[in-house]
């Protein structure tokens, strides 16, 4: 299994030059390759979404995803969400709703729900709460994470 | 909404200091910490639930080549087996699990090899070429079965749990009529979503063993790992980072941890693990499985006189760090809020070939709370009554309070200190709207639904001692710097804390920092766990910042050649209590005077700094009322808990947004155990819950918006601000209020007699009704 490729991930607009074995996972590449340990790894079998980023503007499971199928793709993960001092409205309005107690979960629900919003910035409650149910947190029980995202919507629809 | 540095911070919702790093993908978790040089550890488990072990071939993986090295028992046999951190009773101690197996293995999971490798994936390909050959046995799955053989003649019953007080057999010779019931809670567990994580490192030139990773006891961890080795405790550390959820089960003591140290210590390199979620869902602690057979006497009014109790506690293969602990909680905490003049409970401990088991929030509640109000709504059946009729007769009283309920548990006795529990069952009744649900409830049911409601009620227990130590310097900055022996596990406590700390200091909640779970930075300290850091190392962070206060008013009245009683500290800075003007100082230029060398250093110690200590050889008992509303699928049994609400009396509230975080997220996990979440084993003892497809966790879609009810009725005499512990509350009562709620809907009182409850049982049960 040594046989190695040559791959570049677009990383928050950042190149990074790997090698990497075909069964290597995009979430790992991302985080021992790339050295982006933002995204988490819950289950390594696609149903918890902790390791949620957006590839080509789509939520994936990058533990689901070979780093080679995101060569040359444009990766966006929590570390890019805000800009510089200033927190994205999905990472403020989680913490004014206190949205996240252990934060293991936060950065796949803040790429799930970014992404779900940039593609659809109106979307309806029902659906909201259903792509959300996607993923999985143990700690808040949902309901500030919901608000949370809830507000950052309608701030996003406004700017 | 960050805070003002004034009187009155603590009670405030202000926004977490821990969020920051969090949501910027900042975080450090154990995955995310790396050295120079680390090897990788994968664990070779048992495929079989129970068998002899023939051989263990590790030389196919030693072949591989980037294998550095692989062990069985053999090479670990030095190693003692881990002990127990609480609740010990000595007969247990020849059931502790060594970190790996010896001869035979007891659940699927047990550890029985290790090998160490240069890359993770690389670790796991080896681990898949360990040969291990298992002569398999007859299993145990049933903790109420015939009791087997643990290995040398030992029983699987490991001991017998026996508590109580009052004539119990004269309340029964003598009641109106007795109550019987059977009732069982599943095995689910606390499953956090980062799975655990270790990494050990070696310091040869400082003779320093690290480990990383830790979580919720990492002194009792560093001194028992000391101990296991042969080492010290003050060349040990252990380091907490970020911790992705507790709930009981992570930061335990547990075999892979005391691996990576034993393999940095002995390889030289740091020694990297990190769980998958399959081992996790194998590996790590399981709770709650439990059979009670509970008898109630009672009056002609429902009244209760006494209660007799026999269970059956699935311990799984070892027992672990918690010993007793869930039992011996379940039994001691059965009465719950109720009046009860006799009582008595026989809980058997039981080893059967399964993960084995330790604590889960709410541990041993959720489980005797389901009985007991199991229990109580049967008799509410029995005399007629409602079950909201039958807690308020049953209820102990204010003008009772406090009660000594002849009882003990984690080494304290039971004194419930404070508490208006038929208060609060008006409160949560006046919440939900009570009368108006069961108006709703009648006229949906005559449009065909089926929909019910239910009520159960419970004491918790929280801040347990017996000390904490708090220490908290001021640097010539001003930052404030506290640093605790407490941990966290993602629940808040630097907010907390540092809440206290700015308030009772004088000082600016944006310049306290909060250390927690560092070894290296202070001697002792015992960490998270039932709910105690707020009661604990709140009340020790008070009594500091009022001792630095005190020491800080002292320096500042000899430089302003005032008195200490004319200034205070407002927002990190000396002010005139008369609003004269002048010159003022702030905490940081204190602080340099009192340097060493400063000008303020007479013969006392430098620096801008104090110690306290905070003893307590009681628990504080919070109490609640749950309240749930459920609606059920007559054509698929599904079950929706429609609305639910908590109102937990926990004295004080430091911060409301967090307590209200805590009691939600702990409905969520009691919904999770009521519904949906259960380690299932087919007939070989194989486990059948080993994903999250087949592990059900409640989603967004499950987790009703749950109504809080935070109540500062009865606080804590036990402590100056009257706290007591909100971790637990909300999950204590889920499963109760449920079952109520669903035999509500069915229409068949006691109908729900464990937990979980499947949409296949209630159609089962719908059916029947038919």
């Amino acid at each position: 299994m040594s046989d190695k490729t040559d791959i570049t991930l677009t990383i928050n607009g950042q190149s990074h030059a790997i090698r990497v074995e075909s069964r290597r996972t995009l979430a790992d590449a991302i985080r021992e390759d790339c050295g982006q340990t933002g995204t988490h790894i819950g289950c390594e079998h696609g149903v918890c979404g902790a390791c949620t980023v957006l590839v080509n503007g789509e939520p994936v499971r990058s533990c689901l995803m070979f780093a080679q199928q995101a060569d040359g793709k444009q990766i966006r993960t929590v570390e890019g969400l805000a800009d510089g001092d200033e927190m994205h409205p999905m990472q403020r309005a989680f913490m004014e709703n206190h949205g996240l107690q252990c934060g293991f979960c936060t950065p796949g629900f803040l790429m799930l729900a970014v992404g779900v919003l940039e593609r659809e910035p109106d979307i309806s409650d029902h659906d909201l709460i259903d792509v959300l149910s996607s993923n999985l947190c143990r700690c808040t029980g949902y309901q500030n994470i919901i608000k949370a995202v809830r507000a950052a919507a309608v701030e996003m629809r406004q700017s | 909404m960050n805070a003002a540095a004034k009187p009155g911070l603590i009670g405030q919702s202000v926004t977490r200091k821990e969020d920051g790093p969090l949501l910027r993908g900042q975080g450090k978790f154990a995955a995310d910490i790396n050295f120079p040089n680390q090897l990788y550890m994968r664990v070779v488990r048992s495929t079989y639930a129970h068998g002899n072990i023939v051989s263990i071939d590790l030389a196919p993986a030693l072949a591989i080549t980037g294998v550095v090295a692989a062990w069985s028992f053999t090479d670990v046999a030095d190693i003692p087996p881990i002990d127990f951190r609480l609740t010990r009773l000595e007969q247990l101690a020849a059931y502790r699990q060594t970190i790996l197996a010896k001869d035979k293995v007891r659940y699927v999971g047990d550890p029985v090899a290790v090998v160490f490798a240069e890359d993770p994936y690389l670790a796991e390909d080896a681990a898949e070429h360990v040969v291990v050959e298992i002569e398999e046995l007859p299993v145990i799955l049933h903790a109420d079965g015939k009791i087997g053989e643990f290995r040398d003649g030992l029983p699987t019953e490991t001991a017998l749990i026996e508590k109580g007080y009052g004539d119990v057999d004269g309340a029964f010779a003598s009641a109106h009529a007795v109550v019987s019931l059977s009732l069982s809670i599943g095995r689910h567990s606390g499953v956090p979503m980062e799975t655990r994580g270790a990494i050990g490192r070696y310091i040869a030139e400082t003779d320093m063993l690290e480990m990383y990773g830790a979580a919720k006891v990492p002194h009792w961890n560093r001194d028992q790992l000391a101990k296991m080795f042969g080492r010290t405790a003050a060349n040990t550390n252990l380091f907490e980072g970020h911790v992705g959820g507790g709930f009981g089960i992570r930061g335990e003591m547990y075999p892979e941890d005391v691996l990576v140290c034993l393999a940095a210590l002995r390889l030289g390199r740091p020694v990297k693990w990190i769980e998958d979620r399959r081992e996790h869902l194998i590996a790590a602690n399981h709770s709650r499985q439990q059979t009670h057979h509970i008898r109630a006497a009672i009056d002609r009014d429902g009244n209760i006189l006494a209660i007799d109790n026999e269970f059956f506690h699935d311990q799984g293969g070892y027992m672990r760090t918690h010993a007793a602990t869930v039992p011996d909680l379940a039994a001691a905490m059965l009465p719950g809020p109720y009046r009860i003049p006799a009582y008595r409970v026989l809980g058997h401990i039981r080893l059967t070939n399964k993960t084995p088991g330790g604590t889960y929030r709410a541990p041993g509640r959720y489980e005797s709370t389901f009985v007991r109000e199991r229990l109580l709504d049967a008799v509410a059946a029995r005399v007629g009554i409602s079950g909201v009729e039958v807690r308020r007769r049953n209820l102990i009283a204010t003008s009772e309070m406090p009660v000594t309920r002849a009882l003990e548990t984690l080494g304290t006795d039971i004194v419930l200190d404070s508490g208006d529990y038929p208060k609060l069952l008006d409160k949560a009744l006046n919440g939900i709207g009570w009368d108006d649900l069961q108006t709703q409830i009648t006229s949906r049911r005559k449009a065909g639904e089926l929909v019910g409601s239910g009520v159960a009620m419970f004491v918790e227990k929280s801040g347990l001692g017996p000390f904490d130590d708090v220490r908290i310097n001021v640097g010539t900055d001003g930052l404030v710097e506290v640093v605790t022996g407490a941990a966290s596990v993602g629940q808040g406590v630097e907010t907390v804390i540092a809440q206290i700390c700015a308030e009772k200091l004088g000082a600016s909640y944006d310049n306290v920092s909060v250390i927690h779970g560092q070894t290296n930075r202070i001697a002792r300290g015992l960490g998270a766990f039932a709910s105690r850091v707020s009661v604990m190392t709140g009340e020790a962070t008070r009594q500091a910042a009022l001792k630095l206060r005190d020491k800080a008013l002292a320096a500042a009245a000899e430089l302003m050649q005032l008195t200490a009683d004319q200034l205070d500290v407002v927002d990190g800075e000396i002010v005139r209590l008369d609003g004269g003007t002048g010159p003022s100082m702030t905490l940081g230029e204190i602080a340099k005077a009192l340097e060493p060398g400063g000008n303020l250093v007479g013969d006392g110690e430098p620096g801008l700094f104090a110690e306290a200590s905070f003893e307590s050889k009681h628990m504080t008992y919070p109490y609640g009322v749950h309240v749930a509303f459920v609606s059920l699928a007559r054509d698929t049994g599904g079950i929706s808990v429609e609305r639910y609400l908590v109102a937990y009396d926990i004295g004080k509230a430091i911060n409301p947004m967090l307590v209200d975080g805590q009691i939600v997220g702990g409905v969520a996990q009691g919904i999770g155990g009521a519904l949906y979440e259960e380690f299932t084993y087919d007939d070989r003892g194989e486990p059948l819950a080993v994903t999250f497809a087949d592990y059900l966790m409640p989603t967004a879609r499950e987790v009703p918006d749950v109504e809080v009810i935070i109540s500062e009725d009865a606080p804590s005499p036990l402590n100056p601000m009257g706290l007591k512990g909100a971790g637990e509350g909300g999950t204590n009562a889920v499963g109760a209020a449920i079952a109520a709620a669903i035999d509500d809907a069915l229409g068949q009182p006691g109908a729900i007699t464990q937990l979980p409850v499947s949409p296949q049982h209630v159609k089962a049960l719908l059916n029947a009704k038919v």
